[in-house]
């Protein structure tokens, strides 16, 4: 299938996982089934906050056919251990949101089990509930703590206070977005088998198999060792798996543990929709001075996400939000207020970009205004105030990526022919129905984790030699689509300087890999690729001190002298563990210092029609530049910013969670409308290599990068089309209508 | 009870495939016959069970996958009769007599292994979940139409869903396929 192309990094070698995957081979968890296996169900709350006032047992159901599992089976804490431990495992009282699990079931027949699902009758008591942002932030009625908050931080940079009196002009703006479903094409699913002599292992659809793992410990106060995590073939994660499967995975092992016997439990899409986690919706105040030649003087940022009912993710989730709120800009005087208020919905969680859509697409929108307000085209304000090599970003990062954003910019509407285009559009829209316009956002995303992060995390990956000489990369990321098995293939191939063939990428499964993280916040490449390059590096110099191999080997004799060393040694394994990098400081409390190690950097241009009729917006050209270090498989990398950028043109245009009493009601892939292969444009995506000297072989990390820009792009050209701000995302017909609407009004 | 031990079970997860239920002593079930892949096969289930779980869970082909359930995603996509379906909106009983086409397939035709290897080389499958039936659907598409435009790819893979792509690769498997087969490359 396709030749094996020699090495390595900077090569498009196929995906390793391919053949599998095309011939519908791979096996996913509804794929998984064993012998005696029951099937799992989940009885959830219905409305938004109350309290559970009895459970009963509907009549005509065989239920001693059933296992029944309540908050009282658990064996050890109910809570799901994230971040803190708010989020209990199964209803036990008073209860948070919709859709909690307060009963679980397991029969042998799916049909049965559907029938005592229906005939499981939860008795709920209503407490007051807060539903929206706005009514959390303001904290008239609280549900959460003392005042609904989940987190809160500031970011300081200068004085912000001392700037308005002295401003040229004053610009201010509000931006809201809502949630946003992940929308895996695969639902999450698990199988578990567990015994108080055996411990837990569960198989599942999952990203970070550490994190399930810490939960499990939690739920079943078991020794870590007899609990087991394995990752399936996973259909596609987004952030959706990565929280959420720790719940799943407690569900499932403690049917197990009272049945005795394995069981499987596969969410329907309904189910999934209503009952996982989504994108936080924001609510974003920006407030901005300049001065006469059009130079930012002062942002002052007021970031609000609503986090739903549990803490979960949002700390960080707010945090990488906050951190990207004031955009790619140079600014000496900066304040930034942000919060994770608590509301009465399912908890939101990650979602590929991890906040940083949201604050980027308030900042975006509103740089245009001020653009505008300053008498300058939207390019050449931003060029005025793109941040520069050297220049101190918001909490007092000095930028060392060698980036020429200004260059990006211009290469970016170069090659979209803006220029040209919003000539045209300008001369032809007003005799047409259909309006087009053209839009660009410039932006960047911090590559791993915020801060200290990853030292905490003190990730550890190893490789080892197996008996057959083939080199086997142990690490506990997972590949769900992204390309991880294929990227780390080639890191660890031109580590060891073989051809990719030797190289076998193993099941993530906490009984046999270390724990390099979790697979989020784009650091599988950058974070952990440089520690199976590091680990891959210290394995091939044992062979060549030990005079196995000698300079110029082929990759036939590296295979024969890892063999021999095993054969003589019985094992051949090197590790590696995380080091910051010794230029990163970073200062949790006060938010100060070094925020990421590094930033990927990108400019968007989208072309849109908005027809005048419907009020619908379609993306109709799309330009994708980016400049994320040295590409190691620009196939598979242009991948990912094609998925991404179809996935913000959704956030945009056509994704809408509706809430009715904190339930999602449009919980459905028929009403709820992700883009078709018709919806897409043919997008361009460019890359501008600059190798980052922290990453394997100069890369930095990519995943999250493509969801930032296209929001701001397309809702920005939207307003270049129709000439009235649309700054409420997803902006659909309706939305479209009512800012048209209010704009005709207003004159 | 029998003791389960968890790395046996991990190996035999897709050797066990027919997951035997109570509901083989039912009166209610019917045996219908139809070809597979080339093969004919008989099942005894109830005539309304969906086309999809009797593909799986009596047949023991994974490949066809349930992300909807509901005729929106396309992932349970099959050709019958050369036509494209959505498997989990078919009573199996209306497939008795009939020709079943799924992505296990193995001498699925030139359409089949074209498009197999497109998908690898150009990138067309990220997570793999929606793979088997976008190359189901784009085997129709050039069964019927074997150069078909940029449009004509992106209309007739509208019907499944794909979250990772973004579709550009997925048209770009379709293309290099359309041009191996008719360049007589295979
Ligand atoms: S599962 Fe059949 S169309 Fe989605
Ligand atoms: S490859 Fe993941 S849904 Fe298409």
């Amino acid at each position: 299938m396709g030749e094996v192309k020699k090495s390595s990094i900077g090569s498009s070698l196929n995906r390793v996982e391919g053949l599998p995957k095309v011939s519908g081979k791979s096996c996913y968890a509804a794929d998984m089934n064993v012998p005696n296996q029951l099937f799992g169900g989940t009885v959830r709350t219905k409305l938004p906050r109350g309290r559970v006032r009895a459970v009963e047992f509907g009549k005509g159901i065989p239920w001693k056919e059933f296992t029944v599992v309540t908050a009282k089976d658990i064996p050890s804490k109910n809570a799901i251990t994230c971040l803190i431990d708010d989020q209990p495992c199964l209803v036990d009282g008073n209860f948070q949101h919709a859709e909690e699990a307060v009963v679980l079931l397991a029969h042998p027949d799916r049909g049965m089990l559907q029938k005592g699902l229906a005939n499981v009758i939860i008795h709920e008591e209503p407490l007051p509930a807060v539903l929206d942002l706005d009514e959390a932030a303001d904290a008239s009625q609280v549900i959460y703590g003392t005042d609904n908050n989940l987190k809160k931080f500031v970011i300081q940079k200068g004085d912000v206070d001392s700037v308005w009196s002295k401003a040229w002009k004053i610009v201010e703006g509000v931006y809201r977005t809502g949630a946003q479903e992940q929308m895996y094409i695969e639902t999450n699913g698990m199988l578990a088998v567990a015994s108080a002599k055996e411990g837990v292992t569960v198989w599942g659809s999952l990203q970070c198999p550490y994190y399930v793992h810490k939960a499990l410990l939690g739920v079943f106060g078991f020794p870590p060792e007899k609990i087991r995590v394995v990752q399936l073939e996973t259909g596609g994660g987004f952030g959706g798996k990565e929280d959420y499967p720790s719940l799943l995975a407690a569900h499932v092992a403690l049917l197990a543990l009272k049945s005795k016997k394995p069981v499987k439990m596969i969410y329907d899409r309904r189910e999934d929709m209503a009952a996982t986690t989504k994108r936080h919706p924001s609510r974003t105040k920006h407030r901005t001075a300049i001065d006469k030649d059009g130079k930012l003087l002062a942002m002052e940022i007021e970031f609000i996400l609503d986090g739903g009912a549990y803490t979960t993710l949002s700390p960080v989730v707010v945090s990488r939000g906050g951190l990207h709120a004031s955009g790619p800009y140079l600014c000496p005087n900066v304040r930034v207020k942000t919060r994770a208020v608590a509301t009465n919905t399912p908890p939101h969680g990650a979602f590929r970009g991890f906040g940083a859509p949201q604050s980027l697409f308030a900042v975006e929108r509103h740089m245009e205004k001020v653009a505008r307000a300053a008498g300058l085209a939207p390019d050449e304000f931003r060029k005025r105030n793109l941040i520069k090599t050297g220049d101190a970003t918001a909490t007092g990062q000095i930028v060392r990526d060698c980036v020429n954003l200004q260059a990006l910019l211009e290469k970016a509407l170069a090659a979209a022919n803006y220029h040209e285009k919003r000539e045209r559009f300008a001369r032809k829209n007003p005799t047409s129905k259909i309006k087009r316009g053209i839009g660009f956002s410039v932006f960047m995303h911090g590559a791993g984790f915020t801060g200290s992060g990853e030292s905490y995390l003190a990730s550890v990956a190893a490789v080892e030699a197996g008996a057959d000489g083939k080199i086997h990369a142990l690490a506990s990321n997972t590949e769900i689509g992204q390309g991880k098995n294929t990227v780390f293939t080639q890191i660890v191939a031109d580590a060891l300087g073989v051809d990719p063939s030797l190289v076998v990428i193993d099941q993530p499964d906490t009984k046999f890999v270390p724990n390099s993280g979790p697979t989020v916040a784009s650091r599988s490449t950058m974070i952990v690729g440089k520690l199976l390059q590091d680990a891959a590096i210290g394995l091939k110099q044992i062979l060549l001190q030990g005079k196995y191999i000698r300079a110029g080997y082929s990759t036939k004799e590296f295979q024969t002298a890892a063999a021999k060393y095993v054969k003589q040694f019985g094992k051949l394994k090197t590790y590696a563990e995380f080091q910051l990098p010794a230029h990163i400081h970073w200062d949790d409390v006060n938010y100060e210092g070094d925020a990421y190690s590094t930033f990927a950097w990108a400019v968007y241009v989208s072309e849109v029609e908005v027809d005048t009729l419907t009020y619908e917006a379609r993306v109709t050209d799309f330009v994708a530049l980016q400049e994320i270090g040295r590409v190691v498989n620009p196939v598979l990398a242009a991948g990912q910013i094609e998925g991404g950028v179809t996935q913000g043109i959704g956030y945009a245009l056509y994704e809408n969670c509706v809430y009715k009493d904190g339930r999602m009601i449009n919980n459905q892939m028929s009403n709820y409308i992700i883009p078709t292969a018709i919806d897409t444009p043919n997008i361009k995506v460019m890359f501008e290599e600059v190798p980052c000297p922290w990453g394997p072989g100069g890369a930095k990390g990519i995943g999250e990068l493509p969801l930032d820009g296209p929001a701001p792009a397309i809702l920005n050209a939207v307003e270049n089309a129709i000439g009235v701000s649309v700054d409420i995302l997803p902006a659909t017909p309706e939305v479209i209508f009512q800012a048209m609407k209010n704009a005709q009004g207003g004159h | 009870m029998k003791k389960v031990k968890s790395d046996k079970l991990a190996t035999k997860a897709k050797s066990a495939t027919k997951a035997k239920s109570a509901k083989k002593k039912d009166s209610n079930l019917v045996s219908i016959n139809f070809s597979l892949n080339g093969k004919q096969v008989g099942v005894r289930v109830h005539p309304m069970d969906r086309l999809l779980d009797v593909l799986r869970d009596e047949l023991g082909h994974f490949g066809t996958k349930e992300g909807c359930g509901e005729g929106e995603c396309g992932a349970c996509s099959v050709l019958i009769d050369d036509e494209l379906v959505n498997t989990c909106l078919v009573p199996v009983l209306q497939v008795s007599g009939r020709k079943i086409r799924t992505i296990e397939a193995l001498k699925g035709g030139k359409e089949l292994a074209a498009l197999q290897n497109a998908f690898v080389v150009q990138n067309g499958t990220q997570c793999g979940f929606c793979t088997p039936g976008m190359i189901m659907a784009a085997v129709h598409l050039l069964e019927t139409n074997a150069q078909p435009s940029e449009e004509q790819i992106r209309e007739a893979m509208a019907g499944n869903l794909c979250r990772c792509t973004g579709y550009v690769k997925i048209v770009k498997a379709v293309q290099m396929a359309a041009e191996e087969i008719g360049g007589g490359l295979l």
